[in-house]
């Protein structure tokens, strides 16, 4: 069974995550219930769906450009980005300029193929919840945010490099 | 060397934890067959022809005596007892048991290594000039900023699955010894007008089926800037770069279907975003990592030795040796020593147990302990007292490393090939020896003077064909295997592609097209100084192709003939 990691703890889950039929026109809406939403619906019905009476969130495809929500993105109780296989990279990128660049403080959910041994990159691009794959063992997916005690690079969680927690500057450069 | 300080040490003891979990899941039917490569690339494994291959890390080329014991004692335990050291200044073992690789990573971090990066679409090893530190043309020493680099790359968490492999490269010197031409990112060390250093910034260099020279997207980048702006630089690719083909997925394809000065400015753009952001770097961090490198305690020495020239005077072996494989150094009273691993008959880059411990023992009697492993794959001991150089020789000839035959015909760039590769068109190994036994003549190949052969089993060009002034490409032609042969291509400074010659020919052709080329050569060069590469450049491949291929189709004609009055 799929399940979900939300604060790094399995969580119940009552999203709906709507995907585009086979030949690629708009799933239908449901009257209620917490809705994700793909960003063409966003696009097209964007009144109908802040007039519904569930929560509403939004997902993004690997080739979809975050800027195109970054005004919206108070709309929305969540945002997902969708990993299309296993070494599709550029939701990490996605993640980052949602936090980084454009300011997302909600929930930032992977979606997708997102199995235990990406999680810990995922965490470090800002995301904070996993739809995790089918098949995936709850207790190991949760024990691979600690694969790695710390990283060189400056991450969403840990918005300093090394260098510069090592050295005790917080400001930039020079 | 640089030290591992408690962290690294750390991140690496967790990565053999993470994989041997890995290969546990991989083992118990877990992960697939698929997710499991994507895992394994990423730190070495390949499944090749006859066994697995592990490809373990040398980072920037640089090895201390005791890791290259480690390197001997996994040939031995591990392996078949010997290694091969690959063109990306790695090694690789061809035969070790994918149950047993987490074990071998777990006695490699105690000696501060790892197979991290090695394969798989991510940022790998950050190769360098097998001379930095000792050249004499250096402005920086590039080993410290390739280790800035390699803490940057390892496990970047935005860019662990790019569209495809990533390479980058870094030359500290005015002489171009790292090929950065030729690299998905080449960084090439400059000072500005006021004596401020910073990179020149190359991007989409490459070789592979498409061969590309790098475009240059900035003429200088203020070193502070170094991370973000290669954030950038990568951020575009990660988002932009192909995934629907992978013959298609490397940066340079991107960068091509842009064009440089459009790929440049979306950089640019990026970069507005990340600069003077927290990834800046800071003088702290370069000395910190300047600190962690261990320095060799050279002695105050005359800056020349009257022993040394009394051997070279009386010795003409030693002088051979002398001439082709020292080079200056900075310090007075040193050389750099190339030990080739290009003997006739021996499979260019392979080094067995016994000579990886002689190495090691070498190493720390003459060069303070320390070693690099150049692109060129031969191991270079680059603190060697001038005064030292002949016993060094003496030792280093019994143990066949002293062929006299650095920067000739015979120091053969070559892959692995279809002996062991399973991507390979063609047998490399076996070409590269026919070719050392036709030139072994050491006055013959004295006078050809200074040439580039490099050699590839296929369009993957792991042995740089195209930037050989002679290269050889393993092609497959109705299931038979032939070899085509280009001429004119260079590494370094003036960096080019080569062209091919004519229609490929079968393996036991290739040394006489290699004979009739430098054959051609030697009639044609206007003086010794003029070397083949610059003959080529001067009157154009088309009188080469013309005595190649008119000669060979005259003897196809003699040979009709011949039948026909039979």
């Amino acid at each position: 069974m799929a399940f979900v990691i939300r604060q790094r703890q399995i969580a119940a889950d009552n999203w709906q995550l709507l995907k585009p039929a086979a030949d690629g026109s708009a799933p239908a809406l449901p009257a209620d219930g917490d809705v994700i939403v793909p960003l063409a619906l966003w696009r097209g019905q964007r009144a109908d769906l802040l007039a519904r009476s569930g929560r509403l969130g939004v997902w993004l495809d690997g080739h979809e450009d975050p800027a195109e929500i970054a005004g919206d993105l108070a709309c929305f109780a969540l945002v997902a980005v969708n990993f299309s296989n296993f070494g599709d990279g550029r939701g990490y990128s996605i993640g980052r300029l949602l936090r980084e660049r454009y300011g997302y403080k909600g929930e930032l959910r992977a979606i997708g193929t997102v199995v235990r041994d990406h999680l810990y990159y995922m965490a470090g691009c800002g995301f904070d919840s996993f739809l995790m794959r089918d098949g995936e063992d709850p207790a190991e997916s949760l024990a691979a945010f600690g694969d790695f005690s710390d990283s060189h690079q400056a991450t969403v969680e840990r918005p300093l490099p090394l260098f510069r927690r090592r050295s005790g500057t917080t400001a930039s450069g020079h | 060397m640089y030290i591992y300080d408690e962290i690294d040490q750390r991140l690496v003891d967790e990565r053999v934890s993470q994989y041997r979990d890995q290969t546990r899941r991989f083992l118990a039917g877990k992960l697939s067959e698929d997710e499991f490569r994507a895992l394994r690339l990423r730190n070495g494994l390949y499944i090749q022809r006859h066994a697995p291959m592990l490809r373990i890390a040398i980072p920037y080329g640089l090895l201390a005596s005791r890791q290259l014991r480690k390197l001997a004692h996994i040939a031995r335990t591990y392996d078949r007892g010997y290694g091969h050291f690959s063109t990306r200044q790695n090694m690789q073992f061809n035969w070790p048991q994918l149950e047993r690789v987490p074990d071998i990573l777990a006695e490699l971090a105690t000696v501060q290594m790892h197979g991290i990066q090695t394969s798989g679409n991510c940022v790998r090893n950050i190769t360098t000039d097998h001379f930095g530190g000792v050249a004499a043309d250096e402005l920086i020493d590039s080993y410290v900023w390739c280790e800035v680099l390699r803490q940057w790359a390892m496990f970047h968490p935005e860019f662990s699955y790019l569209p495809r492999k990533f390479k980058i490269a870094v030359n500290g010197a005015q002489a171009d010894r790292a090929a950065v031409k030729i690299h998905d990112v080449g960084l090439h060390a400059v000072h500005d007008a006021n004596g401020e250093l910073g990179f020149r910034v190359l991007v989409g260099g490459g070789l592979g089926r498409t061969p590309i020279i790098g475009s240059v997207i900035r003429e200088f980048l203020p070193w502070q800037h170094l991370l973000t702006y290669l954030d950038a630089i990568l951020r575009v690719y990660n988002r932009y770069g192909r995934r629907d083909n992978i013959h298609k997925a490397r940066i340079k394809i991107l960068v091509k279907a842009r064009t440089p000065e459009v790929f440049a400015q979306e950089v640019e753009s990026e970069w507005a975003h990340l600069k003077d952001g927290p990834a800046t770097l800071i003088p702290e961090e370069i000395q910190r990592i300047e600190a962690r490198f261990t320095r060799s305690a050279y002695a105050k020495l005359p800056a020349t030795d009257a022993n040394l020239e009394v051997a070279l005077a009386a010795d003409r072996a030693f002088r051979n040796w002398h001439l082709r494989n020292v080079v200056r150094h900075k310090v007075p009273g040193y050389a750099a020593v190339t030990l080739s691993l290009k003997k006739t008959g021996v499979p260019p880059g392979d080094v067995t147990a016994e000579q990886m411990d002689a190495i090691a023992q070498l190493a720390d009697r003459y060069s303070f302990g320390e070693l690099r492993v150049s692109h060129e794959q031969n191991v270079i001991l680059a603190d060697v007292k001038l005064s030292d150089l002949h016993a060094l020789w003496q030792e280093a000839h019994a143990l066949g490393l002293a062929t006299p035959n650095i920067g000739m015909l015979t120091n053969i760039i070559c892959c692995p090939g279809g002996d062991f590769c399973s991507l390979a068109n063609a047998k490399s190994i076996p070409v590269a020896a026919a070719i050392q036994e036709r030139f072994d003549d050491l006055d013959y190949l004295y006078d050809i003077g200074e040439l580039d052969l490099n050699m590839s089993g296929c369009m993957n060009a792991c042995g740089h064909h195209h930037v050989g002034h002679i290269g050889i490409l393993g092609v497959d032609k109705q299931g038979a295997e032939y070899y085509q042969i280009s001429i004119g291509g260079s590494q370094g400074n003036d960096a080019s592609l080569g062209k091919v010659l004519g229609p490929s020919v079968s393996q036991a052709e290739v040394p006489g097209v290699i004979e009739k080329l430098i054959e051609f050569y030697l009639a044609h060069r206007v003086a010794d100084a003029e070397r083949f590469i610059d003959l080529v450049r001067r009157i154009g491949i088309e009188p080469f192709k013309e005595h190649v291929y008119g000669v060979r189709n005259q003897a196809a004609a003699d040979r009709r003939r011949q039948l026909a009055t039979a």
